[in-house]
């Protein structure tokens, strides 16, 4: 998961920008710091060679400079901010080989879901992409915010109830990595650790056939099990039933999930279920 | 070493004579006076996340009642009127209270906390309408929004006439006291403060949330 | 009638807070039975839990924030143990609690330790460098206090009676909904928050009254030492954003008590709309809290210089810069909403832009060293490792101001590394060199160099070793909050991350020793003249401690150090050897408004939470009645005699021309 390692273009080019911003401050930063040591150590009171200036404060050379220092570096990493936002926009497509894969995303109390709606399969927790094509994630939430991030392919983006968010990444190379959520979303949170496969552009159309031959459907029924509070561990895949799942969660048609279900007794009484619910 | 600081205290860079020469603390009724300013403004900041908030849901209506639908000028008007008559009645008091007139002071202060109490009963009588209408504000964010804005300042002014007649009370105790007469001055600034924001109220909520 | 509340409220089956509360309550029982026992009960009533002395205050302002910082660190090291362990396990605490535990760990830090410090400090010192006798509203100050002081009660009380808010610092909504969480603990959360909050807008308001409208003849706003500035910036920031934090959380109130849709998922409700309200607070809070760290440090610098503060006018203009941009960069902490390049970009460049004042300020400490006598006493120790730590979070937190760069790092450890390298290396450092500084002011004794300095070297290590793990596991895409992982290179950067907290732990436990050591070896330690540092500002022109009217006759300003100057003066022309002549000094009394409130404050917020209205009315009546009662007081001062006054101050001249005379000689 390390993001100094990226696995594609999108990736590659902010850790770039991370990088050469990381320079461009510890030009000014490293000699600053050796400064202070340099300064501290050589005024001491104890260093009878120091001259010894009691009311000198005021050099407007110095100010000059020690206004400009900053401002310039300011500028300057402005100028990789600005170009930097405006290339790396999560919602500006990503180039890519082969057809585009449109993937919907829906966070959940406390899984992923991922839909083809394309393909007209999903998945939980499990990612399965085609190497060098241009993903184009549209994503919403099923109950709170969360955010969607896998740290070696680039940008993460939130996720929202009643909101779609867009984000566009590619995977260059074959192999298995790791995304999760980054924002905070409850008991379950650090389980919302998901697996992503990266394959080849040709085997991707086996795995669509045999994920299309699932045993299990997604529909409003299936997916209201799926919303309640779980931790899923079995990463099930699901035939689509109908294509238009993910827009009915996006607008609310489907409600957002339900929240705790209060069980322990000890719990049903202290939250005061009768009168808070 | 002393040599040399001695110069310093004699070559101050920023000592500046005459006009700029600061005279040291302000009185009392300033001191006091400014610091009700500046709880003012904070409280106008706290208005202003309300209506920055109003502004932001006055669309979401979640397929209810929009604003124009519900919203009834005319009896908005003649409570603006109420306020405005109180904040003039509140200005009489604070005459009353420099020339050290009880009588007048308590006669003013009557008047204007009756045309306080007139206010919050239009408020009240809008609300309860409302809410029997089946808009009351859980029934969408842009009227979560509008309940809250209004029912915000209503309980100022609410507040506003519990002070009010703290201060009655207080002068006809204790007289125009130096402490009190800083009272007076602060809740003179307070119920002006009051038909300033609703001033502000009148127009985005009710004219600006009519046309939309 | 007792609302929601219950005996299943008490967590009896959870060791963890049952143990906890036992030993704190074992102890507060402890030295309550000790100060009745000893017959202190009316000293403490009259001299501290009553006064409205600026200086008391602000000694019980930095107490409470001391008692909530070990609070907070207990938290803190908790979940570095458990991070460090729940690799492949749930390690030892579940996730409900450990979700407990980071959220009032935040809350604690921020709005109970950081805030009280330095709203003590500035309480303490800045009448004092103003050479006045008091804030402009000393009762509403003792007022101030004893509301924070309460919202610092609810949040403990959460411990014993029901849980605390489990949705981290800043309760984001739809998750702090009612639907979602259900419980009693975001309504802690909100209702403390409230309360605190009040408390602090009041200290707000009159700290920037006291500054602007309260200052000893000839002390101009250019005049002001550097704190005061930094007072009156940080103080214009808590009344322009404390107003934003109280709407918003009463948005939330109203979400979970009366089912508004401010912002809920359903009825158009909008959880962006909280993100930009609560941060349009947060960014600001965050200059709240630096800005008198960065006052103290002013100071300090320039005092263990030998010197004048270098480029006071540059500083002046970087603070109100600071002061003012930070309130147009809220937006930089969702870059990651998906707002659009333009937006992203703008609120990038003017986060970098406050980097620009900042830069500023480290240069001019750099340049107040410069040709100075520098001495390394341990406040001075603290601004120097200030100095150098602060650089690199700066250098992080302008990383994470670039939108591309933040796309990887938000919500990581990477962040939290960054805010603790910022919040601890700026914030706390510079309320420790503060606490250190002008601790024999408030005392009269100073603290133990030894010990001073064994503290910092463990705090700054341990600083280290504990957050800069966090900078690489961060790197390697691990995000804040999570309660176990299955992610084996993250293991050994949060072992080590643990270590340093253990690091940490023995810095606190040198503090308190210092503190200990320093007590029982005060008469050693003690400061005769006022002045134990050579300082340049007039609150070592008094005795340590001041005498409660803080000046016998207010001092005359002709210049900046003041004090410096009037030194300097005294040596050339013997000025001091001319009795004053002494007046009569009126001075506020005692008063127990700010207790009184604070009581019915918290039952009122206890009640509210637990949905008790009965209660809830009576205390709104308490506390009601209690401003009428205090309203209602015919005699709000007394006075001191001069020749009280006389004999008090001789005493300390006489101390004074000693120290002059000696130095004089040399």
């Amino acid at each position: 998961m390390n993001i100094l390692d990226p696995q594609g273009p999108i990736g590659a080019a902010d850790k770039t920008i991370l990088i050469d911003s990381v320079a461009i401050m510890l030009a000014i930063v490293l000699p600053t710091i050796a400064a202070i040591f340099a300064f501290a150590f050589w005024f001491r009171a104890s260093n009878t060679k120091a001259t010894y200036w009691p009311d000198w404060e005021y050099s407007g050379r110095i100010e000059l400079v020690v206004w400009s220092i900053p401002a310039l570096t300011v500028i300057l990493l402005g100028g990789v901010a600005w170009i930097g936002s405006h290339q790396l926009d999560p919602a500006t497509p990503v180039e890519g080989t082969g057809s585009p894969v449109r993937i919907q995303v829906v966070s959940l109390d406390w899984k992923w879901l991922f839909i083809y709606p394309d393909q007209r399969i999903a998945t939980v927790n499990t990612l399965t992409v085609p190497a060098g094509a241009s993903l184009r994630f549209e994503l919403t939430s099923g109950s709170v915010m969360n955010a969607f991030f896998i740290p070696q392919f680039g940008s993460m983006i939130y996720t929202m109830n009643g909101m779609v968010t867009r984000l566009h990444l590619r995977a260059d190379n074959e192999g298995y990595y790791q995304g999760l959520s980054s924002h905070f979303s409850g008991d379950g949170f650090p389980d919302m650790l998901f697996d992503v496969h990266v394959i080849s552009p040709l085997a991707f159309p086996d795995w669509v056939a045999k994920t299309a031959r699932s045993d299990l459907v997604l529909n409003a029924e299936s997916y209201g099990k799926l919303a309640l509070q779980t931790v899923e561990r079995d990463k099930p895949t699901y035939r689509l039933d109908d294509p238009r799942l993910f827009d009915a969660i996006a607008t609310q048609m489907i409600l957002p999930g339900p929240g705790p279900k209060i069980t322990s007794e000890a719990a049903q009484s202290y939250i005061g279920a009768s009168d808070a619910r | 070493m002393a040599d040399q600081t001695m110069a310093y205290a004699d070559g101050d860079p920023h000592h500046v004579r005459g006009a700029l020469e600061h005279s040291g603390p302000a009185s009392k009724r300033i001191v006091t006076g400014y610091g009700f300013w500046i709880f003012i403004l904070s409280d106008m900041v706290m208005f202003s996340a309300f209506f920055a908030t109003y502004a932001v849901l006055l669309g979401q209506t979640a397929g209810g009642p929009r604003g124009g639908q519900l919203f009834d000028l005319p009896n908005v008007a003649i409570e603006t009127g109420f306020l405005l008559a109180s904040s003039f009645t509140c200005g009489l008091a604070t005459i009353a209270a420099d020339a050290r007139n009880k009588f007048w002071f308590q006669i003013a202060m009557t008047v204007t906390c009756l045309l306080g109490l007139a206010f919050l009963t239009i408020e009240g009588r809008e609300f309860a309408s409302l809410v029997a209408r089946g808009a009351g504000p859980t029934r969408s964010a842009f009227l979560s929004a509008f309940f809250t804005l209004v029912g915000c300042h209503g309980l100022h002014v609410s507040g506003g006439i519990l002070w009010l007649l703290t201060m009655m009370a207080q002068v006809f105790a204790k007289g125009f006291r130096a402490d009190i007469q800083r009272r007076i001055l602060c809740f003179a600034l307070f119920w002006h403060a009051l038909d300033i924001i609703w001033i502000a109220v009148f127009t985005v909520v009710y004219l600006l949330g009519s046309a939309a | 009638m007792l609302g929601k509340l219950n005996w299943s409220a008490i967590p009896i089956d959870q060791p963890i807070p049952m143990i906890t509360s036992a030993v704190v309550a074992l102890a507060i029982l402890g030295i309550l039975a000790w100060v009745v026992v000893k017959g202190h009960m009316p000293y403490l009533w009259e001299e501290w839990i009553t006064s409205v002395d600026h200086k008391r205050i602000g000694v019980m302002y930095i107490l409470l924030a001391a008692v909530m910082l070990l609070r907070g660190f207990a938290d803190a090291i908790m979940m570095r143990g458990q991070q460090a362990v729940a690799f492949h396990s749930q390690g030892y605490l579940p996730p409900e609690h450990f979700n407990q535990i980071f959220s009032a760990h935040g809350t604690i830090m921020i709005f109970f330790v950081a805030m009280p410090f330095v709203i003590g400090l500035m309480n303490l010192v800045v009448p004092l460098q103003l050479g006045v006798r008091d804030v402009a509203f000393p009762t509403l100050n003792s007022v101030g206090f004893w509301l924070t002081a309460t919202g610092a009660l609810l949040v403990n009380i959460s411990l014993v009676i029901g849980e605390f808010a489990r949705t981290g610092w800043l309760p984001y909504p739809p998750l702090s909904e009612l639907t979602y969480s259900p419980g009693v603990g975001v309504d802690y959360y909100l209702w403390s928050l409230e309360i605190s909050g009040v408390g602090t807008l009041v200290a707000g308001i009159n700290l920037v009254t006291t500054v602007l409208k309260l200052r000893t003849r000839g002390m101009t706003l250019l005049r002001m030492p550097m704190f005061c500035w930094t007072t009156l910036a940080s103080n214009l920031l808590i009344v322009a954003a404390f107003p934003i934090l109280t709407a918003t959380l009463a948005m939330l109130i109203l979400d979970r008590y009366f089912g508004f849709h401010f912002f809920t998922n359903e009825a158009g409700g909008n959880m962006m709309m909280f993100m930009n309200l609560i941060w349009a607070w947060g960014h600001p809070e965050v200059y709240i809290l630096i800005l008198p760290a960065f006052g103290v440090f002013s100071e300090v610098v320039s005092t263990f210089s030998g010197k004048p503060l270098f480029g006071y006018r540059s500083m002046v203009l970087a603070t109100m810069a600071i002061c003012v941009i930070s309130f147009m960069v809220w937006l930089h902490h969702f870059f990651t909403m998906g707002a659009g390049p333009d937006v992203n970009a703008i609120f990038g460049i003017a986060s970098m832009i406050i980097a620009v004042p900042t830069g500023v300020k480290i240069y001019n400490w750099l340049f107040t060293m410069y040709g100075g006598r520098v001495r390394f006493a341990t406040p001075m120790l603290w601004s120097i490792g200030f100095m150098v730590t602060f650089i690199i979070g700066g250098l992080t937190g302008v990383l994470v101001a670039v939108p591309p760069a933040d796309f990887l790092l938000h919500n990581s450890l990477f962040l939290v590394a960054h805010f603790h390298n910022v919040i601890i290396g700026g914030v706390l450092f510079g309320a420790f060199a503060g606490y250190t500084y002008w601790f024999p002011k408030a005392f009269g004794f100073r603290l133990h160099e030894g010990f001073g300095k064994a503290a910092f070297w463990f705090w700054l290590i341990g600083f280290y070793v504990a957050f800069m793990p966090l900078y690489a596991v961060g790197m390697l895409g691990m995000t804040r909050r999570m309660q176990h992982y299955d992610v084996p290179e993250w293991r050994p950067w949060l072992m080590l991350a643990a270590f340093g907290a253990v690091l940490i732990l023995i810095g606190i436990v040198f503090q308190i020793l210092q503190l200990v050591v320093s007590i029982r070896h005060r008469d050693e330690l003690c400061d005769r003249t006022g002045d134990p540092w050579h300082g340049r500002s007039l609150e070592w022109a008094t005795a340590s401690p001041p005498p409660v009217f803080n000046f016998a006759i207010p001092p005359d300003v002709r210049g900046e150090g003041a004090y410096w100057a009037m030194k300097t003066h005294a040596q050339r022309q013997d000025l001091e050897k001319h009795e004053p002549e002494y007046e009569d000094i009126e001075m506020p009394r005692n008063s127990p408004t700010g207790f009184v409130c604070a009581f019915f404050a918290t039952v009122m917020g206890f009640a509210l939470i637990w949905h008790i209205w009965w209660m809830v009315a009576a205390g709104l009546v308490g506390a009601f009645a209690t401003f009428v009662a205090f309203a209602w007081r015919d005699h709000d001062e007394y006075v001191i005699p001069a020749a009280e006054v006389a004999r008090i101050d001789r005493a300390n001249l006489a101390e004074r021309r000693a120290l002059l005379g000696a130095a004089g000689s040399s």
